[in-house]
């Protein structure tokens, strides 16, 4: 009895194994087929496509995009691709995910990395590249960069002198929102100056409101729109050189330089009479959402929000966001206008393709994506900017993007990436958030500076 | 080794607990349990629990600008509805959710089955097979349950992407899957985290049935396959049932492993990789979740609601003797 019986127990485990293959095998097995795009060599002779035939011709080919750029802002990119699409025959597979940092990393350390992901922090490229799974940038890509961005902008898609990401979209942080028809309303002018700005604030506080409003709160990232502040003013009372050596470390954190910084953004934001606006006291700010932090402004609770220029996406769609509209936003003043240095200095953010695939249609897409012809076209779509040389401003849909290529555009000003995206991630995405944090809710700007200074990587 | 009991009737097993001095100390911390305010605390704790999903519910009908400026119990004061929350998350998108909900099903009915079918086999085997180092091999899947699931995802993502190579011999080929292709990762992916679990859960169940009537349809002639078949699978329905809703529960409302492994593309995404990102690049249209949380508890509220009879039994059953 017992052999047989142990036969078959040995047939029921084999049994089982087949069953384990068979389902592989009809994964495998399952569709084919459906990502070819046939589009084929005879849209290449549409006069429209004369503009791709640098790119080439690929028929059946696909690129898969990851992003963290969703809804609404994904359909406009995937509309920007469409004749591209057409003219190459290279089918674009975008997907966007609101976990894209944690994902892109799992990702690629399992190998099954997307051909591109735009990258929004020069850290996170640098992580990547160290693990060696991002691919150098083509020749195509590299002349097109130096051709159409700045040398700043190239050296945050450079790793240790090998240039790997081209920048795609820009945001400007250095903007206060406020509302014009307000301003009219109560005869306020836009300031010029820090000093301005300040007077200003004083005058809409003795209107019975509190002018400044902000929220730090934002889930696990809670902290992040203060970083932003202390880089905007530090960028304004150190100047450039002193803002690179503090994000590089070549200064401590708790720099007496930095620390004024604080102080100065403690001045607005730490100061009862000043905030915060619509929604109660200082430490409000850390339990109002960023989502929501300049959303009293309509309802004349609050004049003044800074905050970076994708803000234009939260606000209620009926309001018009224009010069002379409901809802606008003006160049955060310098504090030092007489030095030369801290004129005009703008902070922004922006974000960079990376590849992890040499496949010919991903180079020339991402070839594509680096030239002037891209960004006027997405740029129309609207909702949208880049602080590539070739865009025309009149070729930029909506007024607050206008504004923000404006900036990003002007000679005289002196364009800084935000600080926190390229300090390692346990200060950027870490210490620093939460020292924001614990700046509103009370401590010591020494305090703050110092428990920065204390968890920077040792190496 | 007792005969399984036949169901008791809710009188019969008052009657049981009335019955006086005999009752052990289990039995009066049970009596005790079910008096009346004891009914109380549980009906307010099940009150509280149900406050905020109440809270959502409230919001999904109420305006976007209402739900960013003001808390859900305003509703009460200024009552509105609206479905516009609704209309976006359904058709809002340039892909309609109910793709997304179709990739849900095509994900979670698979990965419901094969761990059920792998698992009551292996339980049989486990339980009712006399072979060398069974109790060791029964020692080792039940310790699997403590390797959380985080940790296996770059190492099955790898062995997907690479295949599995040991020196030059391939073991296990890489897998290039494009489009639909990739439902199998997570499906393999869902079935490996879930059959120690479930392996466990049957193990307990199928051990607890009478030796004798195994023995008797072996005396019969019945082989194994036969058994396990015409014998073991009817008698642990239950055990199969209740697993079965908590696979789909877990699978249905998984982001994770759905995240990791398909990602929101059309053609495979589920649906809750799809709403976590309905709330935009930075989180303008956060109030579209409140929507779609409803829309997507749909399924699994039916499901549960409709099998919560075997669910409860069979986690009684399965669960408390080892």
């Amino acid at each position: 009895m017992a052999a047989p019986v142990r036969r078959r127990g040995t047939a029921a485990v084999v049994g089982a194994l087949g069953m384990t293959l068979a389902l592989a095998a009809c994964g495998v097995g399952g569709s084919s087929g459906s990502s070819a795009s046939g589009a084929g060599g005879s849209a290449n002779n549409d006069p429209a496509c004369a503009a791709y035939k640098e790119y080439g011709s690929f028929s059946g080919k696909t690129v898969n995009v990851f992003t963290s750029i969703l809804a609404p802002e994904d359909a406009q990119h995937k509309k920007s691709y469409e004749e591209f699409e057409k003219c190459t025959g290279i089918k674009i597979k975008y997907e966007g995910s609101s976990d894209f940092e944690a994902a892109l990393k799992v990702r690629t350390a399992g190998g099954n990395a997307p051909d591109l992901a735009y990258i929004p922090q020069p850290g996170l490229l640098g992580t990547l590249v160290k693990q060696g799974v991002v691919k150098a940038a083509p020749k195509s890509v590299e002349e097109k960069v130096d051709k159409n961005w700045t040398p700043d902008w190239k050296k945050y898609g450079t790793v240790d002198g090998k240039f790997y990401a081209a920048p795609l979209g820009a945001s400007v942080k250095s903007l206060v929102w406020y509302s014009p028809s307000y301003f009219k309303a109560n005869s306020l002018t836009v300031p010029e100056t820090w000093a301005d700005m300040l007077k200003l604030s004083d005058t809409i506080a003795a209107k019975g409101i509190k002018p400044w409003c902000a929220g730090f709160q934002s889930g696990a990232a809670s902290g992040w729109p203060g970083t932003d502040w202390i880089e905007d003013v530090l960028l304004r009372t150190g100047g450039a050189e002193v803002y690179d050596k503090w994000v590089s470390h070549e200064i401590p954190f708790n720099d007496p330089q930095v620390v004024a910084a604080f102080d100065k953004v403690g001045e607005i934001l730490k100061s009862e009479k000043y905030v915060n606006g619509g929604y109660g006291n200082v430490k409000t700010i850390n339990t109002v959402r960023f989502q929501d932090g300049g959303l009293t402004i309509p309802k004349a609770q609050c004049a003044l929000h800074r905050m970076a220029s994708f803000y234009a996406a939260q606000w209620d769609k009926s309001l018009k966001i224009d010069k002379d509209g409901d809802i606008f936003a003006f160049y955060l003043p310098a504090i030092d206008p007489s030095s030369d240095a801290k004129k005009k200095p703008v902070l922004g953010a922006g974000e960079f393709v990376a590849a992890f695939s040499d496949k010919p249609e991903v180079q020339a897409f991402q070839s594509y994506l680096a030239s002037p012809e891209w960004a006027n076209a997405k740029a129309k779509l609207g909702g949208w900017a880049s602080a590539n040389k070739g865009l025309k401003v009149e070729n930029v849909a909506d007024p607050i993007q206008k504004l923000s290529v404006e900036l990003l555009q002007d000679p005289n000003a002196t364009f800084r990436f935000d600080g926190s995206d390229m300090m390692p991630a346990a200060v950027g995405s870490g210490t620093f958030w939460t020292a924001m944090v614990n700046f509103i809710n009370g401590q010591s700007t020494q305090q703050v500076t110092g428990a920065v200074e204390a968890s920077w990587p040792k190496s | 080794m007792s005969p399984v009991a036949p169901p008791a009737t809710r009188k019969e097993v008052r009657a049981a607990m009335e019955s006086g001095p005999q009752l052990t100390l289990a039995g009066r911390v049970r009596r005790n349990l079910a008096s009346s305010t004891a009914s109380f605390f549980a009906m307010l704790t099940a009150i509280v629990w149900t406050i905020p999903t109440f809270g959502l519910l409230v919001s999904s009908i109420r305006s976007e600008n209402n739900i960013k400026t003001t808390g859900w119990w305003n509703w009460f004061g200024s009552p509105e509805f609206t479905l516009e929350n609704y209309r976006e998350v359904l058709t809002g998108g340039d892909v309609s959710l109910g793709t997304y909900f179709i990739n849900s099903i095509v994900i979670t009915i698979p990965a419901v089955l094969f761990p059920l079918a792998f698992g009551a086999m292996a339980a049989y085997a486990l339980s009712w097979m006399e072979w060398k180092g069974r109790d060791w091999t029964f020692i080792l899947i039940f310790a699997l349950q403590i390797v959380p699931l985080q940790m296996a995802l770059v190492p099955l993502l790898r062995l997907f992407s690479r295949g599995l190579e040991i020196g030059t011999t391939v073991v296990i080929p890489a897998l290039e899957l494009e489009g639909a292709q990739k439902f199998a990762t997570v499906w393999i992916a869902h079935t490996c985290f879930a059959l120690p679990l479930c392996v466990f859960l049957l193990h307990n169940f199928m051990s607890q049935l009478p030796r004798e009537l195994i023995e008797a349809a072996r005396v019969d002639g019945a082989d194994h396959s036969r058994i396990f078949r015409s014998i073991v699978l009817p008698l642990v329905a239950p055990a199969l049932a209740s697993f079965g809703i908590f696979q789909f529960l877990w699978v249905w409302n998984d982001l994770l492993v759905g995240l990791i492994f398909v990602g929101s593309v059309p053609e495979v995404g589920p649906i809750t990789v799809k709403l976590s990102e309905m709330v935009g690049t930075r989180g303008q249209d956060w109030q579209l979740l409140t929507a779609g949380a409803f829309v997507g508890m749909a399924v699994p509220l039916g499901v549960f609601l409709s099998l919560q009879r075997y669910f409860v039994r069979g986690l009684l059953a399965g669960g408390l003797k080892g």
